[in-house]
């Protein structure tokens, strides 16, 4: 049987049964990778020795008779906000230039120890601030599918390597949408756990009540597969849920026969293209005719969690991004005095759109003016957890768009930053509320470029959210086979 | 919500975060942020008396783990990505001094 180099268990069934090598599986991604990086640029960093020598040592324990893990031998990109120890980690930001982190993120330990092959560091707009990695210090990632239009972000260079054939899964992180938005544009599946049930020990701190790791992959199975590696409880988090991953794994063939879904009502009109609105009329469709029993609901918070978010995130990065200081890590400006150092080094060391949230983060925490931004965001907040919280009294899940419209031209968005956020209007409530959420294609639009169908659940519901995931799958298959 | 953010108001939020802007950075920035707050004014519309603030979503607090010393970073790996270092600490310039 020939083995899908975009299936990661697959992969790993025919490495641990010997019937692969893993070095030779890596080689066919890294020819890919030279084939078309210079034009993607979806890496900051590719590992290829690394990645021989680790695939090398897969194909030994083979050999010996050993018990590999369930990625065994599955090349893995990650993105570059995620501590790897001996290689750099850059947020894609100049300030952390030089910066060699000391240690593994919990969630890159874990895919090692499932024998996972790490290729390379994935590009990502600044500190994950963004949705098109056009904020990225070191230039943009390119869309895969159409070179001219941007991969989504802020996780565009893990969502281009997967749809690239680069690896068959990689790593991003979610703080407003940051892997569901650009799995949706790339035409690849993109998962944000619940907040708590993936580690963050080693993730580099955007908006800690926000941020949560998740895989992208080509299919449904295989990133419910590195969601049950990566999950569980760390204790070297303080924010982990102390359970293990739901087995989302067992129940992907289970169907969605008298599933409920509602089909959220603030998503599909204002901002919502025409085009993409009519194929996630169509995914809902397509779930009633599965036997899901498919309802129109509204959430009327929802439409709030735009200046909720676009408070309460970039409070937590002004905290968060005050260790950027000239001093313990990265870049330094030299200067008389430590005080112009650090500003010095700051004013190099960052970006417009870092720049932007730090201020915005600093004012809506000042003096004077926190009960009135930062207060009032946390109270909105409340809200749209306890809308959602009415809806999932009714609903299994929810459906929606991932992304208003199909991937956009560069440059189309950057002089006007709310324009840019407009993007995450789908996305963003769904950190708010520390919920899962998860992207799926579903067709494309008038472009021919990919439509995503997001599909959200409650805190710890990423069984049906899978289950719903795997039913849409199954039918955009079906459906791109008629057309 | 409050009244719109001033150059002045850029300015000084700049120099809390230790960033340098130029003029043509703080009227630029200025804009910007006050059309973000300007969407941020619908919240306004809200009626929130009596509504709890939620600053994170799992209801976990004061997570303790056993009092058992564990394994800490090797002090030379952490230092080596330091700008400067000395001694086996990191060195910075002088903190009083010069024009501040």
């Amino acid at each position: 049987m020939s083995t899908d180099l975009q299936n990661a268990r697959q992969i790993s069934s025919a490495v641990r049964a010997g019937e692969r090598s893993a070095v030779e599986v890596l080689d066919e991604h890294l020819a890919r990778i030279d084939e078309r990086e210079a034009e993607l640029h979806a890496f900051n960093l590719v590992t290829a020795d690394g990645a021989r020598a680790a695939a090398a040592a897969i194909d030994v324990a083979v050999a010996a008779g050993e018990t590999l893990g369930p990625l065994a031998g599955v090349p893995v990109a990650i993105k570059d906000n995620l501590c790897t120890r001996g290689v750099p980690t850059t947020c894609s930001s100049r300030i952390l230039e030089g910066w060699v982190p000391p240690y593994d993120a919990t969630v890159v330990t874990r895919l090692a120890e499932a024998g996972a092959v790490m290729v390379g560091k994935t590009n990502m707009d600044e500190f994950a601030m963004g949705s098109s990695t056009e904020n990225s210090a070191f230039g943009p990632t390119r869309n895969p599918h159409d070179p001219s239009r941007v991969p989504g972000g802020s996780s565009g260079g893990s969502a281009a390597a997967v749809a690239a054939g680069f690896a068959p899964i990689s790593l991003g992180s979610d703080t407003g949408g940051s892997i569901r938005q650009p799995a949706a544009l790339c035409g690849v599946v993109g998962v944000k756990p619940t907040y708590g049930a993936v580690s963050r020990l080693g993730l580099v701190a955007f908006g800690s009540s926000l941020d949560q790791v998740g895989p992208f992959a080509a299919n449904v199975a295989d990133a419910a597969l590195v969601c049950e590696v990566i999950g569980g409880h760390d204790g070297g988090d303080s924010t982990s849920i102390p359970l293990p991953f739901p087995s989302v794994s067992e129940h992907l063939d289970d169907g969605v026969e008298g599933m409920r879904v509602g089909l959220v009502t603030e998503m599909m009109g204002d901002g919502i293209a025409p085009d993409v609105a009519a194929r996630i009329h169509a995914a809902a469709e397509a779930l009633a005719k599965a036997g899901a029993i498919v309802e129109e609901v509204s959430v009327p918070a929802v439409t709030f969690g735009l200046s909720a978010y676009y408070l309460v995130a970039p409070a937590e990065a002004s905290s968060n991004l005050s260790r950027y200081d000239g001093v313990r890590y990265g870049l330094r400006i030299d200067a008389p005095t430590t005080g112009e150092m650090m500003e010095l080094t700051r004013t190099a060391g960052f970006g417009d759109e870092v720049k932007r949230r730090i201020m915005l983060g600093t004012y809506a925490l000042s003096a004077g003016y926190y009960d009135a931004f930062y207060g009032t965001a946390l109270k909105v907040r409340t809200l749209i957890r306890e809308d959602f919280d009415r809806a999932y009294e009714r609903y299994d899940v929810l459906l929606s768009p991932t992304s208003p419209t199909t991937a956009f031209a560069f440059g189309d968005k950057t002089t006007d930053p709310m324009s840019m956020y407009l993007n995450d209007i789908c996305t963003i409530a769904t950190n708010l509320a520390g919920h899962p959420a998860m992207s799926v294609p579903y067709g494309t639009g008038e472009d021919g470029l990919p439509i995503g169908a997001q599909i959200l659940a409650p805190t710890l519901g990423e069984i049906p959210m899978f289950k719903v995931a795997a039913a849409l799958e199954l039918a955009a298959v079906a459906a791109a086979s008629l057309a | 919500m409050t009244e719109r953010i001033t150059t002045d108001d850029v300015a000084k939020v700049a120099k809390l975060a230790r960033l340098r802007l130029s003029d043509e950075e703080l009227t630029r920035f200025t804009d910007q942020l006050a059309d973000v707050l300007e969407h941020a004014a619908d919240l306004q519309s809200l009626d929130l008396d009596g509504v709890e603030p939620m600053a994170r979503p799992v209801p976990l607090s004061n997570v303790l783990r056993p009092d058992v010393p564990g394994s800490s970073l090797a002090r030379d790996e952490v230092l080596a990505s330091a700008p400067l270092t000395e001694d086996g600490m990191f060195r910075v310039p002088p903190v009083l001094g010069g024009s501040e």
